[in-house]
């Protein structure tokens, strides 16, 4: 069970040792990875995919545990997929959802894997899309991803899964205004999590106004209270998922919401990829370091050495590309 | 403590991060050493699955299992070790889980050690370790996995 072929057959047949391996290729962006991923692609599509984010302590491993509960209870089988940050400095992390999540440990209907965000220069969405993808293919029928809330990684989880909560805390009146920059564009639910505590009825007014200026689309976001520590409020989220679901499988909207999805991934995979390859070439020219000297030096601007950077990059690729003819 | 690099949680041949489960198996809640280890390993550039306190074995097995960890270390301060390790290690071998690296720490009396070592613990670390021996002795016997 070692190469591509073997793991994806025992993965699709249900082994999860098969899948944890899998995920751990994938993870690493590994050459069986990335053919696993290919060979895997076809058996993908009929997981509902959720991705719950939102800021650090809003709640939301506690919001997935009781989520997968809630559908354990109506006999799916749940892929969790959880994010925590990598540290900047040292690139280790500490991975502690499944703390919150005890319960599901034993059930054999429940496969979590927990991963750091390793920083990557493309974010999140390479390899969690990947994960995502293999979860999928083994099987199981909701997948759960839960993501740090850190600035574009927030909106990268849109272009992961096909439903996106978003989940905010009584309170944070300022953190809500922030949300009016593209956070707001990527929720199809909205969930005021810590419900009990004061302050809940301004969080889901203040949300509502700032959906009223958000314009209309085919799908409103419906903003809902949740107590997720007490179970209270889940039921109606578990509708709300199901009622964007079936929106986004109706006759009327499957093509669209299907295209809109994969187009998300695609430009969010291809500016990764694009990203990694752009920075390592700079690295190996030598001609970030010199730019990044002389605007230190106050010789030039920013603006100017970035836009030298793409040129010589350009330069770089057109003599790659001589070369290969 | 070392300063970390980037390459600080890697072995030679893998430029991964290590992924290890730390956690502690049976009723005891005392998860002070526990978790000072599992922060000195992110510090050194390891990913570390933290479980908590009142681990089944199945649970921890599990873990293991899912998260594809290439270690684990378990902490016990009940002495009920005896007990629990060799549980570990069935329940383990039962979901075919046959390559990680299994290290222990907590009171394990010193007349136990090589008990706890047959049973495939590899490393046994007490009360007082430095936590750059047991990073150490993760970095060297850590296998690889891809």
């Amino acid at each position: 069970m070692n190469t591509a072929a073997e793991l994806v057959d025992a993965l699709v047949a249900g082994n999860r040792r098969a899948l944890a391996r899998a995920i751990t290729h994938v993870e690493a962006d590994s050459e069986i990875g990335r053919e696993i991923l290919e060979r895997i692609y076809p058996s993908t599509g009929r997981a509902q995919t959720i991705g719950i984010t939102g800021s650090a302590g809003a709640g939301k491993s506690t919001l997935v545990g009781v989520l997968a509960r809630a559908e354990r209870n109506r006999d799916r089988t749940v892929g969790i997929v959880a994010v925590d940050p990598s540290s900047p400095f040292s690139h280790g992390a500490i991975l502690g959802d499944r703390i919150r999540m005890q319960d599901l440990t034993s059930d054999p209907g429940v496969f979590l894997r927990s991963m750091a965000s390793r920083g990557n220069l493309g974010g999140l969405s390479e390899t969690a899309t990947g994960v995502v993808d293999l979860m999928d293919a083994a099987g199981h029928e909701i997948v759960l991803i839960e993501t740090v809330g850190a600035g574009q990684d927030e909106v990268e989880v849109a272009t992961i899964a096909q439903t996106t909560v978003l989940v905010a805390n009584p309170g944070a009146g300022d953190e809500v205004q922030s949300m009016k920059a593209g956070l707001m564009e990527i929720a199809q639910i909205m969930v005021v999590n810590k419900a009990d505590l004061a302050g809940a009825d301004t969080a889901v007014a203040q949300l509502r106004a700032l959906l009223a200026i958000a314009g209309i689309s085919a799908w409103t976001p419906p903003i809902l209270k949740t107590i997720a520590r007490a179970n209270e409020g889940i039921e109606e989220l578990v509708e709300a998922i199901d009622e964007h679901q079936a929106h986004t499988r109706s006759d009327e909207h499957a093509v669209a919401e299907r295209e809109r999805h994969v187009r998300g991934q695609i430009v969010a995979l291809a500016r990764a990829a694009l990203h990694r390859e752009a920075l390592q070439a700079a690295d190996r020219s030598g001609a970030l370091a010199e730019l990044v000297e002389a605007v230190a030096r106050r010789e030039r601007d920013p603006r100017s050495a970035a836009l030298e950077l793409l040129d010589s990059l350009r330069a770089t690729w057109a003599a790659a590309d001589a070369a290969k003819l | 403590m070392t300063q970390p690099t980037a390459e600080a949680g890697t072995t030679a041949t893998d430029e991964r991060p290590i992924r290890v489960l730390i956690g502690k198996p049976g009723l005891d809640g005392h998860d002070r050493g526990a978790k000072v280890v599992a922060r000195a390993l992110r510090d050194a550039g390891m990913e570390v699955v933290y479980t908590g306190i009142r681990q089944t074995p199945q649970m921890i097995a599990e873990a293991a299992l899912q998260e594809d960890v290439q270690v684990i270390g378990l902490s016990i301060l009940s002495g009920a070790h005896l007990g629990l390790f060799p549980r570990v290690v069935q329940e383990l071998e039962s979901r075919g889980v046959d390559d990680v690296l299994l290290f222990a720490g907590g009171i394990i009396p010193a007349e136990d050690v090589t008990e706890v070592q047959e049973l495939g613990f590899k490393g046994v670390f007490g009360p007082g370790t430095d936590t750059r021996e047991i990073i150490e002795f993760v970095r060297e016997h850590a296998p690889r996995r891809t």
